[in-house]
């Protein structure tokens, strides 16, 4: 699981309003090489939350020196591209769990692949 | 040809499935063909989902146009697979009629090659298809920012008017475009959906064919044919009425009995 796809991640469980972001609990973390595509991280940045995605490469370790705001100029900012590209599209959780902010419940991770399916009470 | 492997909906539920190398070939084509109707912007790598993206065919066809994708699936098998081709996609494990786990305006598209007539089939008994398809296309809805494109081979009319009903009352807009509507092998339905922007609908492949026989046209041909065939019919309940008839009914969507070399034989008498 990237950081990219985590960022958009939240929990459907019926019933609960706030299922984001959720929280990684990591026990395999693996970075691969990702070709850079500066248009592509360009289009992303405004559409993650950044809060979530620092907190998230924090927690596994791969922060990096990412600011904790989003800098005001950054397509032209290669530098600053690199480091977003690595840290959403480099990092990769192989195994561990994603934990609900507000119900605890948790979806495990096995492979890279997050088991979002839900229980039947759940939908 | 057994009509389950056409069907694979029919002999199995989604997570067993297993594809042969005819239905890959199928799914291949109807991906590049998907991603096709998808039109989007040129040379703008984009972010899209894969709904039951099984072992990544599809999903490939998006990476070889530079789009950026996450894939989800209900089946751990082909999810596996998809792992040791080592798809550039992002996969998950879910079950699309659960609803989409992503906040609002995550993706630029979402395609799903032949994975919607599963939510058709209620494959347990606390299933109930209208309302996972409803709840499929709402999440989806507020999940994505512009196209949904769905294709399968194969729809009944009863299905394709569920899927519709529950599509639209998610606040979907768009329709079915059909490719090569008079062949009954190579029809693929594609279901083009489209949220909050106005679209116009793509056309389908082989459909300017279809209205282009002129009907009293003489045919000049070698032989004498009798008078009654000048009108550009067959002759009535000749073996070649027969399979125009049910060729017509194929094209109408009913359920025909597949053309056999048994078809408008003469029967014995006693018939």
């Amino acid at each position: 699981m990237k950081l990219l796809t985590h960022n958009m991640l939240t929990s459907h469980v019926k019933g609960v309003t706030k299922g984001y972001p959720l929280l990684i609990k990591a026990t395999e973390v693996k970075v691969n090489d990702v070709d850079f595509n500066p248009q592509f991280v360009c289009r992303m940045i405004p559409k993650l939350e950044w809060s979530a995605l620092v907190e998230a490469a924090d927690l596994l370790g791969h922060r990096q020196d990412l600011p904790s705001e989003l800098v005001p100029d950054y397509e032209k900012n290669e530098d600053f591209l690199k480091k977003v590209h690595r840290a959403l599209l480099e990092v990769e959780v192989i195994e561990g769990c994603l934990q609900c902010p507000e119900s605890g419940r948790e979806f495990p991770i096995s492979r890279g692949i997050p088991n979002m399916l839900l229980n039947e009470d759940e939908v | 040809m057994a009509s389950s492997c056409r069907r694979p909906e029919h002999s199995a539920p989604p997570d067993v499935v297993s594809l042969s190398s005819r239905m890959i070939e199928i799914q291949s084509q109807m991906s590049e063909r998907a991603v096709e109707l998808l039109n989007l912007p040129e040379g703008q790598p984009c972010f899209l989902l894969d709904v039951g993206c099984g072992s990544g065919l599809s999903g490939d066809h998006l990476s070889e146009e530079g789009h950026y994708w996450v894939g989800m699936d209900i089946s751990t098998a082909m999810l596996d697979v998809a792992l040791d081709r080592e798809v550039e996609g992002d996969l998950l494990l879910g079950d699309m009629g659960h609803g989409m786990p992503f906040r609002p305006g995550t993706f630029d598209g979402c395609i799903s090659i032949s994975a919607l007539q599963w939510l058709c089939n209620a494959d347990k008994r606390s299933h109930s298809p209208p309302r996972r398809l409803y709840t499929f296309f709402s999440t989806l809805y507020s999940s994505l920012v512009r196209f949904y494109l769905c294709a399968t081979f194969s729809l009944s009319p009863r299905f394709l008017e569920l899927i519709t009903a529950q599509a639209m009352r998610a606040g979907f807009s768009g329709g079915m475009v059909v490719d090569y509507p008079n062949s009954s092998k190579a029809k693929k339905f594609f279901l083009c959906l489209f949220a909050g922007v106005t679209g116009v609908l793509p056309k389908g492949l082989g459909s300017e064919t279809s209205g282009r026989t002129v009907p009293n046209q003489v045919q000049y041909s070698g032989q004498r044919c009798r008078f009654k065939n000048m009108k550009g019919k067959s002759v009535k309940k000749g073996r070649d009425w027969i399979l125009d008839k049910k060729e017509r009914r194929r094209r109408q969507g009913r359920d025909v009995r597949p053309d056999t070399k048994y078809t408008g034989r003469q029967r014995r008498p006693h018939f």
